[in-house]
């Protein structure tokens, strides 16, 4: 549980090929990380395959920053 | 020439004459092939003739659940599903001022609809393996219209549409759409025309002739193939110069 922000941390790194210290709380994948809105969806299915959990459409449109993944992630696991 | 070694195709409407053909041509290159259709008896002849890497996936694409399904069957029994070959269609023809809403719809749902969910759930694992390749069976008819199917002609202008959408989406991932558009060719669909009907035909088709299932199987297979990574959103006709577009 405590290291779902260091796992989230790291499948956005390798995605989207950021510096981990750019991965904030706060950061928002798009404005922030320079994801489009495939690479979102493709950081979804990453986080539904690593934590084993479904994130409906819905739900995965909330899911804007680095803090949204893991609270989410956190709810849902 | 072109090598499919490894690679695993769905292909839908295998049990007919153009859907049979792409897939004994798939097959031929090295692939596995994933049969579906209806009727599972041509469907098990077809894959008791091509021997080993041919699984049967009976499914009836007016059934959304079974559409649902089906995809991931695919993906069960094959491995994965790197090429997927919308190939399966229906025709309730009849003069738009008569044409029922149940006849326009049931043409929608099996031509157009069943398309775009078996695109969109083959579509995660291609993405992750960063290649895939999507060719959808649209037709002639739906560049040029033709009376008496103005459902069908809807339906096939639908799936081009459709295609060059997800193809705009999805060429970053290594994954091509495209559409091949057969015009007349000798099968089942195409022996109901009466006598006249095909005279009519012939008079319009430059090469003279209908064409056959193996010159569409053809175009499929390149636009399957390795060598095809660089075509997307394109609609390949197919139809000895009866509407060059």
């Amino acid at each position: 549980m405590s290291d779902i922000p260091d796992r989230v941390r790291k499948i956005v790194v390798e995605h989207l090929g950021v510096e981990e210290d750019k991965v904030t709380e706060s950061a928002s994948f798009i404005d922030d990380l320079g994801a489009d809105s495939l690479d979102t969806v493709e950081l979804v299915m990453a986080f539904e395959e690593e934590f084993g959990i479904e994130i409906p459409d819905d739900a995965a449109e909330t899911i804007q920053t680095f803090g949204d993944a893991v609270k989410f992630i956190k709810e849902a696991s | 020439m072109f090598d499919l070694t490894g690679k695993c195709a769905l292909v839908t409407g295998a049990s007919g004459g153009i859907g049979g053909s792409i897939a004994r041509s798939l097959h031929a290159a090295g692939a596995t092939v994933g049969l579906s259709g209806t009727r599972e008896a041509p469907l098990q002849a077809l894959a008791d003739e091509l021997g080993e890497r041919a699984f049967v996936l009976p499914c009836n694409l007016s059934d959304p659940e079974a559409v649902a399904a089906l995809p991931k069957q695919a993906a069960e029994a094959m491995g994965s599903v790197d090429i997927l070959v919308n190939n399966a269609g229906i025709t309730r023809d009849n003069l738009f001022m008569r044409m029922s809403d149940e006849e326009w719809q049931s043409v929608i749902d099996v031509n157009l609809t069943a398309t775009f969910k078996l695109c969109k759930g083959v579509l995660r694992g291609m993405m992750k393996s960063r290649w895939g390749r999507i060719v959808n069976i649209s037709s002639v008819v739906g560049a040029t219209g033709n009376p008496g199917q103005g459902n069908y002609a809807a339906a096939k202008a639908g799936m081009v549409g459709m295609s060059k959408s997800l193809a705009y989406e999805v060429a970053s991932r290594g994954i091509t759409v495209n559409a091949v558009a057969p015009g007349f060719i000798e099968t089942a669909m195409t022996d109901k025309l009466t006598d006249d009907q095909k005279a009519g035909i012939m008079g319009q088709i430059p090469a003279g002739r209908m064409g056959t299932p193996e010159e569409i199987a053809a175009a499929v297979l390149y636009l399957a193939s390795p060598e095809a990574s660089y075509v997307t959103g394109t609609t390949l006709h197919v139809n000895g110069g009866m509407a060059m577009l």
